[in-house]
């Protein structure tokens, strides 16, 4: 008999808690199986954020953290402090990275930090009930933003990758997005990417995951991948923001 | 080793090298700079890590991160940088991992002033951040006694499990005296630490984590930190008594406080007033049966603070209202004088112990 489909190593059998439809599960997938492959599972430490995957840490099978809210990056920085050979990364959403944990991620990131962010983009605050994101689109409705985001009130919804691609310290930062297999494949390509980044300690890497809600969206599984890609990728353009010249090539 | 000549923050910086600390994250802020200024050149000659932060959330951030990977590592600030860690201290408190903390207190509310304070005082031993947590805290009140709290500090995070905080003020961190330090701790040979998350070779992982989603486990965790607290206040309680044994009136101070307040007793002395101090050098957990012992016939006690009065109230709390307990404090940076003690010592005699 041939497996064909089994659980990477990198992941425990822990059920997850995820809805019907959530793509938190398939960008968990790809995480542990780039572990698996870059054969660096008992190296390796994780930090889950507080958000839908704040259980993370029982879903990966490698040592894991749970950080405070936004401040991922600054834990993982004490830990490759005291272990610059170990591989270190951070798995956040939108709310934990791009509001509360803003001045963590820049920082982290202008330091160059050698360790690679998971950075799960789904233009809402999924944990705690819809709620409006800095990263929530214009016009996009939220539960605290009954009629839609409204410029004039809310302001403008924050490209990280962009802002963080400036950053010299920043060594690979690309967008990706699940709602597609072909799109899942380029996905896990540059998950490795920021992994192996982290490797050659060539400097902070990121891949910022496009990613759908279907729950706190009002949508069905397959209409909130439409809903992804009709919407939020033409304001989230996909692709490599910035990367080490090999790479590029 | 021969004693040196050094400022109580540089002085604090060395003792922790010593106790084997070899990672440190901060943000500046007066009246602790001199201890980082030491950290950012002494750590990097020793293999050790200096990072400058970008906030002190930041900072105590990255000290969950060293602390929960197995290092000793600490972090320190002065009283509004300390209110910004508070979150941090909870979540490493409720992760149970250990690490120092200094705050070299200000005066304050708010952005208060840039002299010494003892303000901080509820914050640093009732908890200050949320949930049901205690820090264990010292109060040195010389140079050489930060070194020596410095390194019994780091003894006691990894012992317990749980964040130390040395509490000064910023009279300590910049007078000069001198010192002696320890032996040099090697951190390779300290007890491993089997808990930490350092990658799961050959075993299960790891997890560094205060979130217990189901309340039954959640109290369980907290019946297990109140037991961890309660064997300190078994253990860990420290203080020093100076003349008490007949004293008929005992001042409590801790830090600078204490130092005056030990001039003012011996003055007292000098004029025939039975007076003594008791000064707690544990904060958290409180001396208590040395208090009670220490002001046994005691007709009144004074305490006295660079605050408008909050050391007091564990005063009164734990000779649990016995004895008349009276307060005098200074506040925003103004430090009592000796003189000021000596007379309200010499009013609190002639009124005879009046209640509080
Ligand atoms: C300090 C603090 N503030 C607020 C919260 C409440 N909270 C929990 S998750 C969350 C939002 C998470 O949203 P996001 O990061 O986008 O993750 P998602 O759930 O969408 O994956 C908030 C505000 C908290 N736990 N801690
Ligand atoms: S609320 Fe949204 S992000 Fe959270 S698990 Fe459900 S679908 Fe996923
Ligand atoms: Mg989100």
């Amino acid at each position: 008999m041939i497996t064909v489909f089994e659980r990477p190593k990198s992941l425990t059998p822990a059920k997850t808690h995820y809805c019907p439809g959530c793509t938190h599960g398939i960008i968990h997938r790809l995480v542990a199986e780039v572990i698996d492959e870059l054969g660096v599972r008992e190296e390796t430490i994780g930090i889950a954020p507080v958000g839908c995957s704040v259980l993370a840490y029982n879903y990966f099978n490698v040592d894991m953290y749970e950080a405070a809210h936004g401040r991922a990056p600054a834990v993982a920085t004490g830990i490759k402090r005291v272990h610059p050979d170990k591989v270190v990364f951070t798995y956040q959403g939108d709310g934990d990275l791009a509001a509360i944990g803003t001045a963590e991620i820049i920082h982290a990131a202008a330091r160059g930090e050698k360790i690679t962010t998971i950075f799960v983009n789904n233009a809402i605050y999924g944990m705690t009930g819809g709620q409006m994101a800095p990263t929530t689109l214009i016009g996009q409705t939220a539960t605290t933003a009954p009629n839609g985001r409204d410029p004039e009130v809310q302001g403008y919804p924050i490209r990280m990758s962009e802002i963080l691609a400036t950053m010299p310290g920043a060594a690979y930062i690309a967008r990706v997005s699940v709602h597609n297999p072909q799109e899942v494949a380029k996905a896990k390509k540059a998950v490795k990417t920021a992994f192996q980044v982290q490797l050659e300690r060539k400097g902070f890497a990121m891949v910022e995951v496009l990613s759908s809600c279907p729950t706190n969206w009002g949508l069905t599984p397959l209409k909130a991948l439409e809903w992804l890609k009709d919407n939020m990728i033409p304001y989230y353009p996909l692709g490599v923001q910035k990367a080490p010249e090999e790479v590029k090539a | 080793m021969a004693k040196v000549l050094m400022k109580g923050n540089e002085a604090l910086g060395e003792a922790a090298i010593r106790a084997g600390c070899r990672f440190f994250f901060g943000y500046p802020i007066t009246p602790q700079s001199e201890l980082p200024h030491y950290l950012a050149k002494r750590l990097p000659e020793i293999g050790g890590v200096f990072l400058q932060a970008e906030s002190e959330v930041a900072a105590i951030n990255m000290v969950y991160g060293a602390a929960g990977a197995g290092a000793r590592v600490m972090t320190s600030s002065s009283s509004p940088g300390v209110s910004l860690k508070m979150e941090g201290i909870s979540y490493i408190a409720g992760a149970e991992l250990p690490c120092v903390i200094v705050n070299m207190q200000r005066g304050g509310p708010g952005l208060g002033s840039i002299q010494p304070g003892q303000s901080d005082y509820f914050q640093a031993v009732k908890g200050g951040g949320h949930g049901d947590y205690r820090l264990l805290v010292l109060a040195p009140a010389s140079i050489q006694e930060m070194v020596d709290l410095m390194g019994l500090a780091f003894a006691l995070a990894d012992k317990y499990r749980n964040p130390v905080m040395i509490l000064g003020d910023g009279t300590l961190g910049q007078m000069m005296e001198p010192v002696e330090f320890p032996e040099m701790i090697d951190p390779d040979k300290l007890p491993s630490k089997p808990w930490a998350a350092r990658g799961a070779k050959g075993r299960e992982p790891n997890i560094i984590n205060s979130l217990y989603l189901n309340p039954l486990e959640l109290e369980e965790h907290n019946l297990k930190l109140q037991a961890k607290y309660a064997q300190m206040a078994e253990e860990e309680t420290r203080s020093e008594s100076y003349y008490t044994d007949d004293a008929e009136i005992v001042l409590v101070g801790y830090g600078s406080s204490a130092r005056v307040c030990k001039a003012a007793v011996d003055q007292a002395r000098q004029q025939g007033i039975k007076a003594g101090l008791f000064r707690p050098i544990t904060l958290f957990p409180f001396p208590k049966a040395e208090i009670q012992a220490a002001c046994r016939q005691a007709k009144s006690v004074l305490t006295v603070e660079m605050s408008m009065g909050q050391l007091v109230e564990d005063v009164r709390y734990n000779l649990e209202f016995k004895v008349p307990v009276h307060f005098y404090g200074r506040a925003g940076g103004m430090v009592p004088t000796t003189r000021a003690v000596v007379s309200k010592i010499t009013e609190l005699v002639q009124e005879g112990g009046r209640s509080a």
